[in-house]
């Protein structure tokens, strides 16, 4: 456990040693901001943070794999797994303390947006608890990116095959649950396909926590998700660790 | 302190160490000597439990390196081929992080740190990030994280690769003096160095062990020069 500890520590401390944090603080806000008033945050003359949340998903199949590429590439291209992994920590203690600073850097990212609920506030009287639960919804479905990210990042030892890969993953499950893919699917497979394949996609999930019902099914798939891309990095960087 | 038994280990159709066996006690320094791509590293990596082997067993003060390689790590130190380090960070806080995952705290770690810090030479680079450091200074920061826990045992992968003379000298004189009470095992390709700090050496080629003895009685065998029995026993039996 002090391992696990001491890992988690240097790692999120590494996210502001180097330039990497700050270059994504600084993209994800803006992009972020710029989305939430492009589409129409003033027009649609209500003081929630719909718009906000709505473009996160797309925004986080661009910048979670960017954060979740290194993680395991760069361990692995400069060596430095061969020191980490001969400390006493176990692989799956290693894999659990790196994604646990990596969501815990896109938990701090998410809550540097608090100028958006404070604008919509002082505009008007929203629903503090439809802001609540977007945030959570948003925080789990960034550790589910993120899990998809560091296991793809374990699998390739080049970052940029390890981004395109999470990149490619993250979106078909963002995309399988949108409408116009729902509806292409429906038309192979017939309409029984429909729930299935929307129930496989964050974007059904996300958008049911999104209405402020924090449902059990929808907790349990980003938790499954999790959990289930965590065990097959170490899984699969258990093989892969001295290649 | 050190038993191995009929280690393997292949990497696709390459065996790189193939079915080893030999045992080490406290107070040997072992040399671990062989052409490139004898195995010499496979076999180390294999013994601090960061590879696994692919059949055989090796334990470690009592620890085997399958079932508790935990237990094995924290009786170990281990200098890598290339003496990994996260370039990012300063030479004090790697240190520091080396003892958070050791459990090395307070008093315990002040006293480690004076204590290796002065005998790797690295108080004059103690606040410099590691990423701007030269090859030997890396090379001793990367001692320092091994010697930190004041380990048992000592798995040092070419320990003065990089290093000037001096630096060597000192490292041998360390080596030397940790020898008595530790179980120390190097990888080198420099003979010289075996002469003078190991009192055991093994020759492996093609993850075989072809020679298991201490460089005096080598040297008396063939009547020559470390250096050319070397040779001869790494070339002829590659040849047969």
């Amino acid at each position: 456990m002090t391992g696990l500890m001491a890992v988690f520590k240097r790692e999120l401390k590494g996210y502001f040693a180097t330039p990497v944090a700050y270059v994504f603080l600084v993209i994800f806000l803006f992009f972020s901001g710029y989305l939430t008033f492009k589409e129409g945050f003033f027009e649609f003359r209500q003081a929630d943070m719909r718009p906000f949340f709505a473009n996160l998903p797309l925004l986080f199949v661009f910048m979670i794999p960017s954060t979740a590429m290194r993680l395991w590439a760069e361990e692995r291209k400069t060596g430095s797994i061969e020191l980490l992994l001969t400390l006493p920590v176990t692989v799956t203690q290693a894999v659990i303390a790196k994604f646990a600073a990596a969501w815990c850097f896109l938990g701090i990212a998410l809550f540097l947006t608090f100028p958006v609920p404070m604008t919509v506030c002082y505009l008007g009287d929203p629903d503090k608890g439809l802001i609540v639960t977007g945030y959570i919804g948003s925080f789990l479905m960034a550790g589910g990116f993120l899990a998809i990210g560091s296991f793809f990042s374990a699998l390739a030892k080049n970052q940029v095959v390890s981004f395109i890969l999470a990149v490619a993953a993250c979106g078909v499950l963002v995309y399988a649950g949108m409408p116009s893919t729902l509806n292409y699917f429906a038309g192979i497979f017939g309409p029984g396909s429909v729930p299935v394949i929307e129930s496989l996609s964050f974007q059904s999930h996300f958008d049911s926590v999104l209405k402020g019902v924090i449902e059990f099914k929808d907790i349990a798939y980003f938790v499954i998700l999790i959990v289930g891309w965590i065990w097959a990095c170490s899984i699969i960087l258990d093989e892969r660790k001295a290649s | 302190m050190i038993s191995v038994k009929h280690l393997r280990r292949s990497f696709g159709p390459i065996v790189a160490v193939d079915d080893i066996s030999f045992e080490v006690a406290k107070g040997e320094v072992l040399g671990f000597l062989g052409p490139n791509g004898a195995g010499k590293s496979t076999a180390m990596k294999m013994l601090v439990g960061f590879l696994s082997p692919d059949g055989g067993s090796a334990t470690i003060c009592g620890h085997d390196v399958v079932s508790d390689p935990v237990a094995v790590k924290r009786c170990i130190g281990y200098l890598a081929e290339n003496a990994p380090a996260y370039p990012e960070m300063t030479v004090g806080s790697f240190l520091d992080f080396v003892c958070d995952a050791r459990q090395i705290k307070g008093q315990n770690r002040k006293s480690a740190l004076d204590r290796v810090v002065p005998v790797c030479s690295i108080e004059s680079v103690y606040h410099q990030t590691i990423g701007t450091l030269s090859k030997g200074y890396r090379r001793r920061v990367g001692l320092a994280q091994a010697l930190i826990h004041d380990p048992e045992v000592l798995v040092l992968d070419e320990p003065t690769d990089g290093l000037d003379p001096n630096q060597k000298h000192e490292v041998h004189d360390l080596i030397c003096r940790m020898g008595k009470d530790k179980c120390i095992i190097i990888s080198t390709h420099i003979l010289d160095e075996v002469e003078v700090v190991c009192n055991r050496s093994i020759i492996i080629a093609r993850g075989k062990i072809l020679v298991d003895s201490t460089p005096q009685a080598l040297k008396e065998k063939y009547k020559c020069s470390l250096d050319e029995v070397f040779r001869k026993i790494t070339t002829t039996k590659k040849s047969a």
